[in-house]
């Protein structure tokens, strides 16, 4: 039954060195501001999970905190490259970073098969693609019907998964809609699922039936952080902040640079900072 | 801006615009082709469904996105699914039939490489990596690329093998057991290529107004072949180059007004 924490404590309860995490939003919804809790709270040997690692994990794995990376896609959306995971795969800076590199629809089907209960995912995919010969956890299966070769990869089973969402209702239900994503699967892979949310209503009772859901029963923990997505937008709440993701291509080029702007932005600061954060794109979103 | 009254990006883009039709499903992926899948839609092909791996089916936004999860693209669109139905039950199910995707670096069999320049253990510069693309490359019933040309990015052998095009060459893919047809179509700021019959090599079939063939060899990693009857490509109409420019100005306002700087173009995540 989930539980309504400050974010704090839901990171301190929930996230332990040498955990499997991954904290998702594929473009929307990304859980800023628990990814900043994690960094105050100084986690190390993390195995970092997402689709599309972004600038959380760009600043996870600038601060040391990551000792490998699984994902598919690492890119500044609509800008560019990570500096600090490329500082770290091309120059090993903090220290070296272990890779696990997939395609999008690779780590979908892992992520489905996780919340499925599976051992493995099996899909039509990597079909002449180097990354088979580079990642030794894409195999193939022969369908035992067909006898076509299938690309098979291990389920996505994270310790924890950290998500952003709308908003919970008062029994802790928690409701996704707009760009829905991977929210679903990686909360429902994981063993435990921390969400954070924009606010609480009395319920859902005046909700489409069929909008995504994820019973109470289903998520660990909840705190409530309006703005928490922050540079990424909530749909229906604020729009996603591009002058952000332009300016953090800069910071991230230069070592001194991003310590000094994490130590004022991040370390420095707490979750209750990021409203204000999104004050000036609600409206537009 | 030449004396021809429009750019050679400019006519890149409407190139590639034409190649789409009213009926096809075209996934749109990383890098250049947005802005040539709006434009078909709000010229020739108003009934095009354009699908970006967010989730978005048949969305049409009203300015670029600059990622392709702008809520935007959600708000235009017939419907929004999560990650893996797109990627299970529309791609990989064969509903798609044209991939759209540009390319880091690209060979003449339409190979395609975003993962890394040099070395994969060690590489010289770690690009992104191909997100959606290998199973777009695969799955789609046909692939159109569409990049401006250099000897950086048009290379006689691509780093890394992101996205499988026609592999060496041939009957490669059907030899993978790769049945839909891969890529049927390059265009660039220079020319329309499309791949030979039998080998499969990307080669020139229509050059855009005012440019000649030592052009287009300068700025090619690879000798290029050229068709025995070269067209040339007619240039932009009036209300393809207003659509486009117009589809620009739009984008350039409004992420000005959300986020002062965003001057770049849609580079996709």
């Amino acid at each position: 039954m989930a539980k309504f924490l400050p974010l704090s404590q839901a990171v301190a309860d929930n996230l332990n060195d040498g955990d499997t995490v991954a904290f998702e939003g594929f473009t929307h919804l990304i859980p800023t501001a628990a990814a900043h809790e994690a960094i105050r709270q100084g986690f190390k040997d993390l195995t970092l999970v997402r689709m599309t690692p972004d600038l959380i994990y760009d600043q996870m794995i600038g601060m040391g905190m990551a000792k490998k990376a699984i994902f598919s896609y690492a890119g500044n959306p609509g800008v560019g490259l990570l500096r600090r995971l490329r500082d770290a795969v091309e120059n090993g800076f903090p220290h070296a970073l272990e890779i696990e590199e997939h395609s999008h629809a690779a780590m979908a089907n892992a992520y489905e098969a996780g919340a499925a209960g599976l051992p493995c995912a099996i899909f039509r995919g990597y079909r002449g693609a180097e990354l088979a010969r580079v990642n030794p956890n894409i195999r193939s299966v022969t369908c035992p019907f067909t006898g076509e070769v299938l690309a098979a990869v291990p389920s996505v089973r994270p310790d924890v998964t950290f998500i952003h969402a709308q908003k919970a209702n008062r029994k802790g239900d928690v409701l996704v809609e707009g760009i829905i994503g991977i929210q679903k699967e990686a909360a429902l892979a994981a063993r435990r699922a921390v969400v954070t949310v924009e606010e609480v209503v009395d319920n859902f009772d005046d909700l489409h039936p069929n909008l995504t859901v994820l019973p109470n029963w289903s998520v660990t923990a909840i705190s409530v952080v309006p703005g928490g997505a922050h540079p990424s937008y909530a749909h229906g709440y604020y729009a996603r902040d591009n002058a952000s993701y332009l300016e953090w291509d800069e910071i991230a080029a230069d070592r001194d640079r991003f310590r000094e702007w994490m130590q004022e932005n991040v370390i420095e600061k707490s979750a209750d900072d990021f409203a204000a954060r999104v004050e000036h794109l609600r409206n537009v979103a | 801006m030449s004396e021809l009254g429009f750019t050679p990006d400019e006519m890149m883009t409407i190139a590639a615009s034409r190649a789409l039709k009213g009926d096809d499903v075209c996934f749109v992926g990383i890098g250049a082709p947005s802005a040539a899948c709006n434009v078909a839609r709000l010229t020739h092909a108003p009934e095009i469904t354009l699908i970006y791996e967010s989730g978005t089916i048949g969305t049409a936004p009203d300015v670029l996105p600059l990622s392709i999860g702008d809520g935007e693209l959600c708000d235009t669109a017939v419907t929004t699914v999560s990650v893996p139905e797109m990627f299970r039950y529309w791609l990989q199910g064969g509903r798609i039939s044209i991939g759209f995707l540009g390319a880091a670096q690209l060979d003449k069999f339409g190979n395609i490489n975003t993962t890394v320049i040099g070395d994969y253990a060690h590489p010289k510069t770690r690009l992104p990596g191909g997100g959606g693309a290998p199973e777009i490359a695969t799955s789609s019933r046909e692939i159109y690329i569409t990049m401006a040309q250099s000897k950086r990015g048009m290379v006689d052998k691509i780093d890394f093998y992101t996205s499988f095009g026609h592999g060496d060459g041939g009957d490669h893919r059907q030899r993978l057991g790769i049945d839909t047809k891969g890529p049927t179509l390059l265009v660039t700021d220079l020319a329309i290529w499309k791949p030979d019959p039998d080998t499969k090599e990307f080669t020139v079939v229509s050059l855009h107004p005012g440019v000649t063939r030592d052009v287009v060899q300068e700025s090619c990693g690879w000798t290029v072949k050229f068709a025995d009857t070269l067209e040339e490509t007619p240039e932009p109409t009036e209300l393809e180059l207003k659509t486009l420019r117009d589809l620009k100005a739009r984008t350039d306002a409004a992420h000005k007004g959300e986020a002062v700087g965003a001057k770049r173009g849609s580079k996709d995540g």
